[in-house]
């Protein structure tokens, strides 16, 4: 658009903006509520195209996929705790590492961040929905759909048994034979779909959706974490969508793109699925470094030290984490030089990281901690994340990689890193934003326990990993001899794991009773600096009354009480949200928000239908096909919206 | 391990991180175990091992410490006045910038550092040491270990499973594949693993330097009994090593008495010839082990269970049992013919 709505800034006029009177508060209120209201009772449960009712959604989903990835865990270390133990037999366990890894990184990890994101980013950025609500709908019910295809055909004993990186030819039609792969290849189908559309909701509502004045370099960290991660996703798993189609259609219809006996290349399958699987690490580990500025802004009432460093690290990690696959293929035919390339490239992560750390740290030591549950979480994550770092960091060295590649070396690694690095400060967010998902606090007692017990069963169990590993014992077995000597460490990572289910129990504990009987939150409880804790806690469905105007990269803290000014003179009839330029947000036109429909739910059923049917036949992609035009048809069918004649104006919140 | 009077800073450094220390020190013994180096390929890792893990628990130490001293720092410091509650002060933004910058200085000279020594330690690994290496094969099936001594006489070529026989202090090359999927040679006290590709492949190579017997197994997980597909190393001083592989080029003798000359039967007409080769005799099969010398031995099912007489009917009897989904079908076979076979196994040394 070509043009630019008038709205006058704090640089144009020195003179405050003038008051909204109590009555026409009210009345926005009121004309916003029956607007925005959303439909009531089951159909309007499926219907729903309110970005935080599908965020909850989501983050609840993705919780319980946690708590089943979980029991995997469990049952994994029940079954390890001592040699020769016949707790599960190879062919269950095989099904029970295979669905843990698959369940934590595909159904839990990614979704989760981008949940969190697609919860807060519209309330962080001051806009009232995500910018493509239909969309963002039909992920949510391709993401469960993935997920109940996947624990369905678990439970009829067709759960994926080659691993979480389905390594071909293992994965591959001659030796496992049976629908089992398939099942997993059509799972990231679904994900995948699901993930991409997130990526593309946050990236579009944080350039274009951003409340007026929220310039680039005013955007809360959280956000720019979202986004940053938004932008791998897009990168990242077109890699991904190949090899898992290709994958199929081996398994499928006979193509031969992974058979080395007719021509095609065992190999290429790492290639394209670390390709995808590596920057996968960094699209879980980045949201967690936006919630851990947030939670230690929050929680020391200051502002993060170095925002354009942070920023910057960001997006230098994000860019580093594609050129990092090959460090998982140390032990395939590599050249010498390109296993050098991988380890420099690898080792130079820890640059950004490092800036990251320390900026973290300055603003704790500038600032006045307050050891809250969400805040020992975000320690938690230091005292964890740095040593799956370091581990990190040693197994980049291509020498060093070679003798702990693939053991319990690696598993201890990967877990300090995700446990430490990402479900540490995503607790540390739950206890952070629980207040505004649901108008209450939760017990700061209980999750002091839920962080104590969290802290003490990963480092029991996780650490005794490092040395198993290095006393030789491989990942990924389902039993191991008694003279092999691995008994006692593997009873004691066996008995940590008991405490992390004890914290998990306290946790559901905590957040089901909170909501009862939790102290009522307020708009603000823990005076932090952005913007979605300028609505009321949980926030209406319109998000905020007005769209905020932003002046500095606190809003909250940047402007003094009551200062806060809005704009006014959006619709209050329509959807109407304000489309802001990308650099300087600036207001550029209206725009109008796709209101609550049921053809996402039917797009899921029919396209993800004709998905699970592709299991079995090719023919389910055409049957598909012909439903999935049909209601695209409907769902691109021209509307026309008149534009609206209220000019804009900035006003202050009485 | 031989401590070389260059490395004894590091070994001092080690002391130093005597908690991680101490826990580790228990990996530092075992026949399965990266830090019991028994060969210059996993010694040089298990140093790098050491030096790695000192930087690392000093960097954390340090990084750590910053984090304590801030958060102790700031608990203790009296009320800021009120117009600088949220921004630092200019002061402290000075001290906060140095901070970040020294931080980040040390985080560059320790990665750079770090790259360095494991580049140069990965150069040296990739040079064969020593005299002229001898020749290995090794094909990786679900689950065991085909090994091949190749040779230029068709007639002294040696195929076994599942035991490699090394001499000692001489380099071995081993050059790998697969037949069916992927799978990873590793015998931590020798070398870091290397993957059996189909289609590609691979070459290692490692030296004992002192007899024994180490235990590799695979690293990449392959199926069902990837748990179990294990092999052994025999090193072994160079004329016990040539009296070994001179024995293993000698066919299957033919059995004298009546009751091996039963068990001969019973393989020759029963289902195992279809699957196993015994040189010398009319068993060619090729899709499990060679049993020429399988009593010569230590173990069976690829390093599963120690080979007795008890161990080896089970294992006929019901493969299943002791490595579910492992290829080998049950067998039934009455009592007298095991009794016979059994015999006439035991005699193939």
């Amino acid at each position: 658009m070509a043009y630019s709505e008038a709205l006058p800034m704090r640089e144009d006029t020195p003179e405050p903006p003038p008051l909204i009177t109590v009555d026409v508060e009210n009345d926005v209120r009121a004309k916003l509520s029956a607007t925005w209201r959303e439909k009531s009772g089951l159909w309007g449960w499926l219907t729903s195209t309110n970005h935080k009712s599908i965020a909850k959604r989501y983050i609840i989903t993705a919780l319980i996929f946690f708590a089943l990835g979980g029991l995997e865990a469990g049952m994994i270390r029940m079954q390890l705790s001592r040699p020769e133990n016949r707790f599960v037999g190879p062919d269950l366990y095989n099904q029970i590492f295979t669905m843990h890894g698959s369940t934590m990184m595909f159904l839990f990890a990614v979704p989760v961040m981008e949940a969190v994101g697609l919860y807060l980013v519209p309330l962080m950025v001051g806009t009232r929905n995500v910018a493509f609500p239909r969309l963002n709908a039909l992920g949510y019910w391709m993401y469960l759909g993935g997920g109940v295809l996947l624990y369905a055909a678990f439970f009829m004993n067709t759960g994926p048994d080659a691993g979480w990186f389905a390594y071909v030819p293992l994965s591959g039609p001659q030796f496992t034979p049976g629908k089992r792969v398939d099942v997993w290849a059509q799972m990231i189908t679904f994900t995948e779909i699901a993930a991409l559309i997130g990526a593309v909701e946050i990236i579009t509502t944080v350039f274009k959706q951003r409340a007026p004045g929220m310039s680039l370099n005013r955007i809360p960290l959280f956000v720019w974490a979202e986004v940053i991660t938004s932008f791998m996703i897009i990168f990242a798993l077109p890699a991904i969508v190949i090899s898992s189609t290709m994958l199929a259609t081996d398994r499928l219809i006979d193509t031969h793109f992974f058979n080395p006996a007719e021509g095609g290349d065992a190999l290429l399958w790492q290639h394209l699925f670390w390709f995808f699987g590596h920057p996968e690490v960094y699209i879980i580990f980045i949201p967690a470094l936006g919630m851990v500025s947030s939670v230690v802004e929050t929680f020391t009432q200051r502002r993060i030290f170095g925002y354009p460093a942070m920023v910057l690290s960001m997006v230098s990690t994000a860019f580093l984490g594609f050129g990092l696959w090959v460090h998982h293929m140390f032990a395939t035919p590599l050249p010498q030089l390109g296993q050098s390339f991988f380890t420099a490239a690898s080792s130079a992560i820890s640059i950004p990281s490092g800036v990251q750390i320390f900026c973290w740290i300055a603003t704790i030591w500038s600032g006045r901690p307050r050891f809250t549950a969400s805040f020992m979480f975000v320690l938690g994550f230091f005292f964890l994340f740095i040593i799956g770092g370091l581990t990190g960091v040693m197994v980049a060295s291509v020498p060093y990689d070679l003798q702990v590649h693939d053991t319990f070396f690696v598993v201890a690694h990967f877990h300090y890193v995700l446990l430490g690095g990402a479900v540490f400060p995503l607790w540390a967010g739950f206890y952070l934003w629980y207040p505004k998902l649901t108008g209450r606090m939760l017990s700061e007692r209980l999750g002091k326990w839920n962080f104590w017990l969290f802290f003490i069963g990963m480092n029991v169990t996780f650490f005794p990993m490092h040395i198993l590993g290095l006393m030789g014992m491989p990942r990924r077995v389902y039993t191991y001899l008694p003279e092999m000597g691995w008994g006692g460490l593997n009873a004691l990572a066996s008995l940590g794991a008991v405490f992390i289910v004890a914290s998990g129990v306290v946790f559901v504990v905590n957040v089901f009773r909170s909501l009862s009987v939790g102290a009522p939150a307020g708009d603000n409880p823990w005076n932090a600096p952005t913007l979605e804790w300028a609505t009321s806690s949980p926030p209406p469905s319109y998000n905020h009354l007005f769209i905020p105007v932003v002046e500095g990269r606190d809003p909250l803290w940047d402007a003094a009480p009551g200062e806060l000014s809005v704009v006014t003179g959006l619709r209050t009839d329509r959807h109407e949200g304000l489309v802001t330029s990308i650099m300087d947000a600036i207001p550029e036109r209206r725009y109008e928000f796709k209101k609550e429909t049921i053809l996402p739910l039917l797009l899921a059923v029919f396209g993800g239908g004709s998905i699970v049917i592709a299991i079995f036949s090719p023919w389910g992609v055409t049957i598909g096909a012909i439903f999935t035009f049909i209601i695209l048809a409907c769902w691109f069918w021209p509307t026309i919206s008149p534009d609206s004649d209220t000019p804009l104006a900035r006003r202050r919140l009485p | 391990m031989t401590a070389k009077p260059n490395f004894a800073w590091r070994n001092a450094f080690t002391r130093c991180a005597l908690c991680y220390a101490a826990l580790t020190v228990i990996a530092c013994s075992g026949f399965q175990s990266a830090l019991d180096p028994k060969g210059p390929r996993a010694e040089a890792v298990a140093k790098l091992h050491w030096t790695l893990t000192s930087i690392a628990t000093v960097v954390y130490v340090m990084v750590i410490g910053a984090l304590v001293y801030a958060l102790w720092r700031a608990s203790r410091r009296p009320p800021v006045p009120e117009e600088h509650h949220y921004h630092e002060t200019p002061e402290q933004a000075a001290v906060m910038k140095r901070g970040v910058i020294i931080g980040l200085s040390a985080t560059v000279v320790i990665m750079l550092t770090f790259v360095v020594v494991s580049v140069s330690t990965g150069s040296t690994l990739a040079k064969v040491g020593g005299d002229k290496p001898l020749r290995i094969d090794v094909v990786g099936h679900q689950w065991w270990w085909e090994v091949k001594y190749d040779d230029p006489d068709p007639h002294n070529i040696v195929n076994t499973a599942n035991e490699i026989h090394v001499p000692v202090g001489r380099p071995v090359l081993i050059k790998m594949t697969s037949t069916d999927v992927i799978h990873s040679f590793w015998a931590p006290n020798l070398a870091g693993k290397k993957d059996l590709i189909p289609g590609h492949e691979t070459v290692t190579w490692f030296r004992a330097d002192s007899a024994g017997t180490y235990r590799g197994q695979c690293a990449e997980f392959c199926g069902h009994q990837h748990a179990k597909m294990a092999f052994y190393v025999v090193a072994e001083p160079r004329l016990e090593f040539e009296k070994w592989l001179d024995q293993q080029r000698q066919e299957a003798k033919t059995p004298t008495d009546s009751l091996t000359q039963t068990g001969e039967r019973v393989f020759l007409s029963g289902t195992c010839a279809m699957c196993h080769t015994i040189s010398g005799t009319g068993a060619g099969g090729t899709v499990g082990p060679d049993l020429t010398h399988l009593a010569s031995r230590r173990t069976i099912a690829a390093g599963t269970l120690p080979m007795t007489t008890g161990n080896l009917a089970g294992w006929i009897l019901d493969p299943q049992s002791i490595k579910p989904g492992v290829k080998m079908p049950p067998n039934q076979i009455d009592p007298q013919s095991l009794q016979a076979l059994l015999a006439y196994l035991g005699t193939l040394k």
